[in-house]
């Protein structure tokens, strides 16, 4: 046990996520050492952190102001909305630079055995966004475990009466891997979702 | 280091530090099971979708010191996949996963019947052939009788009085004779009474022929009794929906 302030910031630090008792000490003791400026830089991103970001009015990303970065972009391409769980998948589809549309966060997927249903979840906001008619496709791009395939079924079922082109991102091989270690189910996939090769 | 080998259905997975999950198991021969699979949330990981929920797998597992380790898993059969793309029928068998978490609660206490029961209940699911409700609710009346709870539906509950009786007391444990009828319990159709009495014997022509209003009462009362027993609301229950 230290003094107080310094025990403070070890219990204060081994809060976060994957940070252990040990870490947190290192963590501690490296900050006393470090030079005043950087830990004022850190505390201020911290108290900043806070402060400024919420979550975007149109697409419940996170943002710093009213609406986040892709949803004021006037190069986006209005007609298309990319269905995702998190902020970070947004963070994730960005970094491939293949899709001009808009996102939609839902903040998770449908978990009945948790407690999540529909009503827990970003849908209504998704329902009225797609009522004025300027989206013509829906890319559901929610997580490929069990849980984020029910919520794709949810939604396709639910806009169904909209008549909007529904996708679903394919599932299949991940590139740089074996084909042996494949589970059956990843394999199904890729196999009825093959494409012609047409050189 | 100790291993075991055991086939089991995942429950459910929960999430551990960076890419690894806790995933909870009804097995076959060590009862429930929680055990960690390492990188499994990464894209190149050689699990792949074999630990998602409802899987059958073939397991070997490492026993830790706090959590056993999964160190391989096969596929038996994934029932996930004919479930994930149909609402009714996911929200169906998640109910009977929570379920089956629930009345098997000391972890590696062996229950066979139970494992067999959840086998065999989402395999029907599965294939299709009947209302999800309706194996739902075959499902819910027979985990309760392998548990000790089979509700009297032939009889009194409390004075053992042999007959079709109408009244449906969840505290005594089913149907109750005019003589031990408490007051403010619920008096169902007597079609219903059949459905459930047909659910729990698996007469699936009887079930398959049963009225809509009959089904909802029957899994209004399944629910109820099932919730009474568990001391426990079951959280996915409130999510099932009707084909």
């Amino acid at each position: 046990m230290y003094e107080g302030v310094v025990q403070n910031l070890i219990d204060e630090l081994g809060r976060l996520p994957g940070i252990g008792p040990k870490s947190a000490q290192r963590i501690a003791f490296h900050l006393l050492a470090a030079d005043p400026a950087d830990v004022k830089r850190l505390s201020s991103a911290l108290t900043e952190v806070k402060e400024r970001v919420r979550f975007c009015s149109v697409c419940g990303n996170v943002a710093e102001d009213e609406e986040c970065r892709v949803c004021r972009d006037p190069r986006r391409d209005l007609a298309i909305i990319c269905v995702v769980e998190e902020p970070k998948d947004v963070v994730a589809i960005e970094k491939t630079r293949e899709f001009r549309g808009r996102y939609h966060v839902l903040g998770g997927a449908i978990s009945p055995i948790e407690g999540i249903g529909p009503d827990d979840l970003r849908v209504r906001e998704l329902m009225t966004r797609l009522a004025d008619g300027q989206v013509t496709e829906l890319i559901l791009a929610t997580d490929p475990n069990l849980e984020g395939e029910a919520t794709a079924t949810y939604l396709a079922r639910l806009v169904k009466p909209l008549g909007l082109r529904v996708t679903r991102l394919a599932s299949g091989l991940p590139v740089g891997g074996d084909l042996e270690y494949a589970d059956e189910v990843t394999l199904g996939r890729a196999f009825e979702g093959r494409r012609l090769l047409d050189v | 280091m100790k291993l075991y080998r055991d086939e089991g259905i995942v429950l459910r997975t929960q999430k551990l530090g960076e890419a690894d999950r806790i995933i909870s198991l009804l097995t076959r021969r060590n009862g429930r099971v929680r055990a960690v699979a390492k990188g499994v949330r990464r894209t190149k990981s050689r699990f792949g979708a074999r630990l998602e929920p409802f899987t059958h797998v073939d397991l070997q597992i490492h026993i830790g010191r706090s959590l056993d380790v999964i160190g391989q898993a096969e596929t038996i059969r994934p029932y996930g996949e004919a479930l994930g793309g149909d609402y009714p029928r996911y929200t169906a068998g998640t109910a009977m996963l929570e379920t089956a978490e629930r009345l098997t609660a000391v972890e590696k206490e062996p229950s066979l019947r139970q494992f067999l029961l959840l086998v065999g209940g989402l395999r029907t699911l599965g294939d299709g052939s009947h209302d999800p409700r309706l194996v739902l609710d075959a499902f819910l009346l027979r985990s309760l009788a392998v548990a000790g709870y089979a509700p009297a539906l032939t009889e009194c509950a409390r004075c053992g009085d042999p007959g079709s009786h109408r009244t449906f007391a969840i505290p005594s444990g089913g149907l109750v004779c005019a003589n031990c009828r408490p007051t403010g319990v619920a008096t169902p159709a007597h079609e219903t009474i059949g459905l459930m009495i047909a659910l729990l014997r698996g007469d699936w022509e009887v079930a398959d022929t049963s009225e809509h209003r009959h089904r909802q009462e029957c899994s209004g009362l399944v629910a109820k009794y099932l919730q009474w027993h568990l001391e426990h609301s079951l959280r996915s229950l409130r999510l099932v929906e009707r084909a």
